[in-house]
């Protein structure tokens, strides 16, 4: 399984990666895998308020719904537009599709989040 | 303790077998290439799905015709040996029981192919509960080999190819929803039906259930070469979905009659008194209440299924099943709406998506199409 090491993770599979004071957040490697073919992703308006842990949108596979959470507080500014006619690029990319980015108002939030060790450990664990 | 079928420790030797939970069974989602590549093997070339969760019962016994013939809306009566026939099977309310397929090997001798989730409610429908089994003293003999018997199912364009090559010369003269028993693949006797659940030509294979596993490795070792994969149950639904073929629970419930669910054309109201006739041919004098319509999303998302069915700001009925029609890479649902509607090929509807309206068109169905 991939797990980036210089990415952050949430028990609910999300990675974040922490460009400045912006928080990219995408879904791990294993969650994909978890879901399977991916057919949609709705992506989050931009401008949102969202709070850690609030269901920023939905990801959809064949079969169902999964929920993407933020990992932290904040306004999304920005959205990963190429996932809009291709979904598929979660499955074969994880970590390169980012599907929002949130302008973190609490950066310490990311304290709270697994290093890719952890991430492993938690795995292993579920 | 989920139950599993006589394929779960060879699951293991296909890497990428992803097991869920469904409705108490465990059984694979899908196999390593994924639903898509699955569904695709499936309309192009050929797939073998383990069906072992189906139910079987057989009905013996010189009452067996007059009986099922009473029990099922469509003709049983006008079976040949060696024929299948769809029915639903229905409550006297005219909801649907489960629906099912009956293999007929003469008058008195026949097999009913039952739904998974639904073999113990069937099981005391047909030999228990219904009004003919509570009436009549000579009852047929029936046997529930749901445990004991397996089956497989292989389907796509190439199957007859392949399995003829396994099974003899003789699967070519096999006519749709007809069956042999006399046939054998590598030694093994088996019932092969040119029946299926994906809108292709396909074969289900019925043997014992020690023999499965032998049947389920000699195929796919026989045609893996030609690109011949396992298939998990979610191409099944995809599949099925895409040939709107019904799946109990979805199309068809107690709350719905078959009538409702657009399958007229398996009940055959001339047929002698059926049960649920009474209350079938009510609904017809007076009106189906509700029809069964395919739809395509205009905005995007995914119509799944219970969600709500607007027209004009009005709830007008539900999503029966939905997905993202591989075939046609388009965003595609089954709804149960009023009938009255007015609504034509190309109008639009909403559909709520998780609170937020969105618009769909009604489409030809069934949405994909090959044989």
């Amino acid at each position: 399984m991939n797990i980036p090491g210089d990415l952050k993770y949430t028990e609910g599979h999300e990675w974040v990666r922490v460009e400045g004071n912006v928080a990219y957040v995408g879904i791990s490697d294993h969650a994909q895998h978890e879901l399977g073919d991916i057919v949609y992703v709705e992506l989050p308006e931009i401008d949102t308020e969202i709070d850690s842990k609030e269901e920023a949108t939905n990801i959809e596979s064949v079969k169902a719904a999964a929920p993407v959470y933020s990992p932290v507080t904040g306004k999304i500014i920005k959205v990963n537009e190429d996932l809009e006619d291709n979904s598929e690029n979660i499955n074969s990319d994880a970590y390169g599709s980012f599907i929002f980015a949130v302008e973190m108002s609490d950066p310490s939030e990311l304290d709270s989040l697994m290093d890719a060790d952890a991430y492993k450990e938690f795995l292993e664990k579920e | 303790m989920l139950k599993r079928t006589p394929l779960f420790e060879v699951y293991k030797d296909y890497e990428g077998a992803k097991l869920i939970d469904f409705g108490g069974w465990e059984i694979p989602v899908n196999f390593a290439a994924g639903i898509i590549a699955e569904h695709m093997a499936v309309r192009e070339n050929a797939g073998l799905f383990d069906v072992s969760h189906m139910g079987e019962v057989t009905v013996e016994g010189d009452t067996s015709e007059a009986f099922l013939n009473w029990l099922l809306p469509n003709n049983v009566k006008g079976m040949k040996d060696n024929q299948c026939l769809y029915s639903p099977m229905c409550y006297p309310e005219g909801g649907v029981v489960d629906d099912l397929l009956v293999y007929k090997y003469n008058s008195s001798k026949y097999l009913l192919v039952i739904n998974a989730s639904n073999v113990e409610k069937d099981y005391k429908w047909i030999t228990k509960e219904n009004e003919w089994v509570k009436k009549e003293s000579n009852l047929p003999v029936f046997e529930n080999l749901s445990t004991s018997m397996s089956s497989v199912a292989f389907q796509g364009p190439k199957s007859t190819e392949y399995l003829s090559a396994m099974a003899g010369s003789e699967v070519n003269d096999i006519d749709f929803f007809y069956f042999r028993d006399d046939l054998k693949i590598n030694g093994i006797e088996c019932i092969i039906s040119r029946t299926g659940y994906t809108g292709e030509v396909g074969y289900e294979i019925y043997v014992d259930r020690k023999d499965a596993p032998i049947v389920w490795s000699y195929i796919l070792d026989k045609t893996k070469a030609n690109g011949v994969l396992p298939i998990g149950l979610g191409a099944r639904d995809t599949l099925r979905f895409e040939s709107k073929l019904p799946l109990y629970g979805h199309e068809l419930t107690k709350d719905i009659t078959p009538l409702e669910a657009n399958l007229g054309y398996f009940i055959d109201l001339e047929n002698e008194d059926f049960c649920g006739k009474d209350a079938l041919v009510k609904q017809k004098e007076n009106g189906i209440p509700r029809s069964l319509r395919g739809c395509e999303m205009v905005d995007k998302g995914i119509p799944r299924e219970g969600y709500k069915v607007f027209l004009d700001g009005k709830e007008v009925g539900h999503v029966t099943s939905g997905t993202k029609s591989p075939m046609l890479n388009k965003f595609c649902g089954l709804v149960l709406i009023k009938r009255n509607l007015g609504l034509k090929l190309g109008d639009e509807i909403q559909i709520d998506i998780k609170g937020k309206l969105k618009t769909a068109k009604l489409v030809k169905t069934p949405f994909y199409k090959n044989i």
